[in-house]
This record gives C-alpha cells, sequence and structure tokens, in this order.
C-alpha cells in the first residue's frame, strides 16, 4: 500500500466502500430472505438464488414492456417493478411451499436436495424463457449518472437508491417480524411447532407465508440486482453460497447479525478487490469466514437458546 | 471363511448383489461396449467412488458433506501434476521460453518450478500424497467442525464454501494450476502410452478393482461395531455421547476414510480422462455426487454404483438428444428421489424386489413338490 498517498487511500476507501454498498444491499436484501427462510424456519433453500432471478426477470420483462407500449411511463416504472417482483417471487415461494418444502419440514437436509433440484428445473426455465444470454432492463434516468463530493470521489445514485430501498425493506421486515401479530406467530411456531398449533396458531398458513414473503424479499433483491448488473439463467447460483455465508456467519436467526455481516463481507470483499485480484479477494474473505466460523459455529449474533 | 462372508460381503444377499455388480462391470460391459463407451463407464465409476463415501458419511453417519468434489478434486489434480510433469520434459517443452516446466506456466511468465510441484517428480510421493493429502485436509476440516460440534446443515454449508474457496483458488491462479482449463494433455506414465486403447483397457479394469475394494472395505467398516455406532450416532448423537463416546473421533474417522476414497476415484479419473479441471471440484459436481447417492440408494454400497451409472448415462443420452429437457429431468429427479423414493434404487428393490424373488422361489418351489410328487407317484407305481 505504499504507493499511495493517505489522501490517495481515502479515496480509494470511500469509492470501494460505495461500490460495497451496493454489494451490501443486494447481499442483504438476499440474505433476509434467507434468514427468515433458513432461520426461522430452517429450511435450506438452495433456490433461493433463482427467486432472486425471478425478480431481476420480472424487473427486466416490466422494462421491456414499458420501452414498447408506454414510454412515457418510463421514469415511473421502476417502482411498479419492484412491487411485481416481489409479487412474482412470493407466489412461486408460496406454490413451492405448498408443493415441496411443506412435506420436508423434519427432513431439513432434504430440503437442501429437493431445494436445488427446484433451482435446476429455474435455472432452464429462465434460460428456455429469456434465452441463456444476460439480459439487463433499461432503467430510468434518475437512476443513472453519479454524485461527485470530490474530485476523486465519485458515487453511483444506483448504489444509493438500493441502498434506500434495502433500508426500507429491512425496518418492514423488522416490523413484520418483531412488531406484528403475524411475526409473534412465526416465532412462536419456530420455536414450538406443536404447542403453537395448540393454542391457535395455524402453523401450516404461517409456514406457507414465511416461506412466501422470504422469497418475495429474494425478488426485491432481484429487482435491485438489475440496477448494477445483468442477469443470466445462472446468475442465482453465483450469489447462493455468499448468502448463506452471510446468513450462518451473522447467526441465523438474527436481524441484527445478518445486517452486519452482509456489511462486513460486502465491504471486505470490496476493499480487498482493489488491491488484490478478484478472485483472491474472495478467497480470502470466504476463508476468514470459514476460520471465524471454526471459532463460533453459531455465527456471531448467535441468539441464546438451547435446542 | 466365515468372517469373510459375513464381514466382507454382509451376507447372503449382500454377497449376491456384490457377485452380481462384479460380474456386471468386470463381463457385462466390456464384452458389450465398444471402447469409446467402456471409457465414458470408466469415468461414471470414477464418480462412484465418491458416491460410495456419500453412502459411509450420509447414509450412514448422516454427515452430509456437499464437499466430496473438494477430495476428488486433490486427488485428481495430484495425478494431474505428476503426468504433467512428465510430459513437461525439457525436450517436450523445448519451444517455451522456459523449458521443462508445464505449458501453462510458461504461458503465465513463470520461469521455475514452484516448490510444491517439485515433490511430484516422484511417482512415490504422488500415490502417497494421494492417498494422505486429502485425508489430513478432511482431518483439518472434519476435527475443525466435528470438535467444536458443528454438524448437520451448517456442516453442510461450511464443506460448500471449502468447495467455492477450492474452486476459485484453482481458476485464480492460473499460473500454478492451470486456471479454468485445468491440467491438460497428459500422455505418459512412467513412459507408458496412457492414451493407448490397451491403456484404457488396463485403467478401466483397475478401476473396476479399486471400486470394488472399495466397497468391500466400507462393508467392512459399516458391519464392525464401528459401523453400528456410526448409525447410532446418526438417530442419537446425544446419547451415544452420554454413553461415552468420542462422537467426534468417530465422525473425524469416516469424514477422513470418504475423504481417502473420493480421492482415489480422483486420481483414477485423471488416468482414464487424461485432464483434470476446476470444473470437477466445485459445488455443482459435489451436489450431483449426493444425487447419485440419493438416487442409487444412500443406504446402500452397491445401488449407489448403479445410481451414478443410471444418471450419467442419462445425462450423456439426454444432453446429447435434447439438451433442454436434462435440467428438467435431473431436477425432477432430484425431487422424486427426495419427496418419494427417500432410500433410491435400492430401496425400490428391497421394497418390491424381493416380491419378484419372493414369487421366483415360490415358483420354483411348486415345480419341486410337482416334481417330487411325480416321483413319488412313479415310484408308487412301480410298488
Amino acid at each position: 500500500m505504499d504507493e499511495y498517498t493517505s489522501s490517495e487511500l481515502v479515496s480509494i476507501f470511500a469509492m470501494q466502500g460505495f461500490a460495497g454498498i451496493s454489494l451490501f444491499s443486494v447481499l442483504l436484501l438476499m440474505a433476509l430472505g434467507l434468514a427468515i427462510i433458513f432461520g426461522q424456519m430452517g429450511v435450506i433453500n438452495m433456490a433461493h438464488g433463482e427467486f432472486m432471478a425471478v425478480g431481476a426477470y420480472t424487473t427486466y420483462l416490466l422494462a421491456s414492456l414499458t420501452e414498447n407500449y408506454a414510454p412515457s411511463f418510463m421514469p415511473y416504472y421502476f417502482i411498479f417493478a419492484i412491487a411485481a417482483a416481489f409479487f412474482t417471487a412470493a407466489v412461486l415461494g408460496y406454490l413451492a411451499e405448498l408443493a415441496l418444502i411443506r412435506h420436508l419440514y423434519k427432513r431439513p437436509l432434504d430440503t437442501l436436495l429437493a431445494t436445488w433440484g427446484l433451482s435446476l428445473i429455474m435455472q432452464q426455465s429462465f434460460r428456455s424463457l429469456f434465452g441463456a444470454r444476460e439480459v439487463s432492463p433499461t432503467l430510468p434516468e434518475w437512476l443513472l449518472g453519479s454524485y461527485q463530493p470530490t474530485e476523486t470521489i465519485d458515487i453511483p445514485l444506483n448504489g444509493m437508491f438500493v441502498l434506500g430501498l434495502t433500508t426500507v425493506v429491512t425496518l418492514g421486515v423488522y416490523y413484520l417480524m418483531y412488531r406484528s401479530r403475524w411475526g409473534l406467530r412465526v416465532r412462536a411456531t419456530t420455536q414450538n411447532r406443536v404447542m403453537s398449533g395448540a393454542v391457535g396458531i395455524n402453523t401450516q398458513k404461517v409456514d406457507r407465508y414465511t416461506f412466501a414473503l422470504g422469497c418475495g424479499i429474494a425478488g426485491i433483491a432481484g429487482a435491485a440486482f438489475t440496477t448494477i448488473a445483468s442477469t443470466g439463467p445462472t446468475t442465482g447460483t453465483l450469489y447462493i453460497v455468499d448468502t448463506f455465508m452471510v446468513v450462518v456467519f451473522g447467526g441465523a436467526a438474527s436481524l441484527l447479525g445478518t445486517i452486519f455481516s452482509a456489511f462486513t463481507i460486502a465491504q471486505a470483499q470490496s476493499i480487498l478487490e482493489f488491491f488484490i485480484s478478484g478472485s483472491m479477494a474472495k478467497v480470502y474473505t470466504l476463508l476468514a469466514l470459514v476460520l471465524i466460523l471454526m471459532f463460533k459455529p453459531e455465527g456471531l449474533f448467535a441468539s441464546k437458546i438451547r435446542r | 471363511m466365515n468372517f469373510v462372508y459375513e464381514k466382507l460381503m454382509g451376507g447372503k444377499s449382500g454377497l449376491t448383489g456384490f457377485l452380481i455388480l462384479a460380474a456386471f462391470i468386470v463381463l457385462v460391459l466390456p464384452m458389450s461396449l465398444d471402447l469409446f463407451r467402456l471409457n465414458l463407464v470408466g469415468k461414471y465409476l470414477t464418480y462412484a467412488f465418491c458416491a460410495v463415501s456419500l453412502v459411509l458419511l450420509w447414509g450412514y453417519g448422516g454427515i452430509l458433506s456437499l464437499g466430496q468434489g473438494i477430495f476428488f478434486g486433490l486427488g485428481g489434480y495430484g495425478m494431474a501434476m505428476f503426468l504433467k510433469l512428465e510430459a513437461s520434459s525439457p525436450e517436450n517443452t523445448a519451444i517455451q521460453s522456459t523449458p521443462g516446466i508445464p505449458d501453462f506456466m510458461d504461458w503465465n511468465q513463470l520461469t521455475s518450478l514452484p516448490w510444491f510441484w517439485e515433490p511430484f517428480n516422484s511417482f512415490t510421493f504422488t500415490i502417497v500424497a494421494i492417498l494422505v493429502l486429502p485425508a489430513a485436509f478432511a482431518y483439518v476440516i472434519g476435527a475443525a467442525m466435528f470438535k467444536r460440534r458443528v454438524g448437520g446443515v451448517y456442516f453442510a454449508i461450511i464443506t460448500q464454501v471449502v468447495a467455492v474457496i477450492l474452486t476459485v483458488l484453482i481458476v485464480g491462479q492460473q499460473g500454478y494450476t492451470g486456471g479454468i482449463n485445468g491440467i491438460t494433455d497428459l500422455r505418459t506414465l512412467n513412459g507408458w502410452d496412457i492414451t493407448s486403447d490397451s491403456a484404457k483397457y488396463i485403467f478401466y479394469f483397475i478401476n473396476c478393482g479399486l471400486l470394488l475394494t472399495v466397497i468391500v472395505a466400507s462393508r467392512f467398516i459399516l458391519t464392525s461395531k464401528f459401523g453400528s455406532l456410526l448409525l447410532a450416532i446418526r438417530d442419537k448423537e446425544d446419547r451415544v455421547r452420554f454413553s461415552g463416546y468420542d462422537v467426534s473421533n468417530f465422525k473425524i474417522f469416516i469424514f477422513c476414510f470418504a475423504a481417502l476414497i473420493s480421492a482415489i476415484g480422483g486420481a483414477m479419473f485423471t488416468l482414464q480422462v487424461g485432464f483434470m479441471s476446476p470444473s470437477f471440484v466445485g459445488i455443482v459436481p459435489s451436489i450431483e455426487m449426493v444425487i447419485f447417492a440419493a438416487v442409487g440408494g444412500r443406504m446402500s454400497l452397491i445401488g449407489v454404483v448403479y445410481g451414478t451409472l443410471l444418471i450419467n448415462f442419462g445425462k450423456t443420452i439426454f444432453s446429447e438428444s435434447f439438451p433442454e429437457l436434462w435440467l428438467f429431468l435431473m431436477g425432477g429427479l432430484f425431487i422424486a428421489v427426495v419427496m418419494f423414493f427417500p432410500n433410491g434404487l435400492a430401496g425400490l428393490w428391497q421394497d418390491y424386489g424381493h416380491h419378484l424373488t419372493n414369487r421366483l422361489i415360490a415358483c420354483r418351489n411348486w415345480i419341486q413338490s410337482q416334481l417330487t410328487s411325480l416321483t413319488n407317484r412313479k415310484v408308487g407305481d412301480g410298488t
């Protein structure tokens, strides 16, 4: 690091930091959904990345429809695309739970295999429907460009927007899980399914909506993802391992832990990427995570419950 | 004799199954397939090593490793490094700017052989490394995880991450590992041309022999007291722990043994296919190995070999003629196996196969009784 002056280093850290924020936002959105599904329900959803791709493709579809049939609507479509991405992914998640997941609650390792199968099917569907090439929607103009506080620092607007979106979704999830009656029912079901059933909670319904919510948030992650990168059939698989690491590292059932670990992982990767090659940055980040997990297997913010 | 019969073969049904499998891969397949297809079968059978290792680990031990590709890859890369060094003798690589080092190193501006490649000049070292290094690596991972009682889902995810790390490392460090293309152009083993037809036959039979040996060894482990403990750990880990056993050591042992088996498979893969690349190390091959085991039957050492062959043949045939459909089929298979046939092909055979054999036996008994009654009558007539 000797060849950089201190002011240059500050700029590098600031810019890579903001680049990391886009990664952080997508990782966090993915991880929020997964933390709900994995942390609360114990289902290992390997198809989570594909639900994100569903969101991304929905955004793409909406963008091309708007571009072709209602060009004047272009500046506003993205807001609707986020909602559409959420609902499409959530509905698909609901159906997946109905057809597949609910039979496997007692066999967590088997959910992993079944959802991997689901992810293969979804990937091939994307390939058949949208082609093998990567696609990206035409973004509204207010998402392009960047903001320059100083000469050397350049902050992309899309990153800021995605960060804002992530904050809203995170607050929403917090409210839903920890401040609403519905969240209470979800947490009760997680802790003791039989007892929750006995006090009149419809646990099947709770499971179904929880899974759908998790997938829906992955859909929002997909919509956010389109602003920073293009989407291909296998985009989802690229992020799934990182996302699992975020959830496991943060401590499966902890919202704060998930936020913290998504931030750490994204920033570590992004800042290291500037100094060493991208692949080595990933190796060091993952290696550090594995080592930390060896000493703290329950993750950083483990809830103190005996199981 | 009884020891061999009960412990190594698993009694009467085990022996029959084993002999049928042996006859199938050693006699039927070589006689009915041309060399190209047989070489493919040989490649598939190297995956069967990993599937067998998953029977021990996952079927009996309840430890789902999504990282068998790591050990398969380590074994394969070990063998590939030796073969590559032999292929890049100074005479063969005279046109390079630094003769005597593998071609991809030369392309990546390396001027000398990295230190960790040096020992792979020796064949003995290579064999020892293939047998020891993956198991030692498994020991490190296993000890770190199981001693701290990390298990189940977390273990699966961490092995998966290790597989990702290794793949990224291999792809990223092109100069040392050959990058995404892997280590290619492997021609001779101690001066013997491994691409010749006779070599392919010989490797196929060595591979079969090793696979059958591994199955017998695994059966020995499973029928021993260790095997019972393994099952007990799978079903009620705490109870075994409270009975005074050190659960983690048993888990570490079986994880190392599984790594060893997979590494042998990897080395045989390199010898038969003639290259090794990171696409046999990462998440996708590792999960595919799990599905081979799941389809064959996670509790059956013999069944998984058939499962591996079946899926790979299916993959070859389908991806040749209907590439679009293959992933749908594979995905559907994953789901179907998990939801409807948790014990795979072997389970199906156990559930329905013995109806078939029972019927055959009943049929035979009926014929016999008819025959005896017939002879009795004849004897009766005579008096």
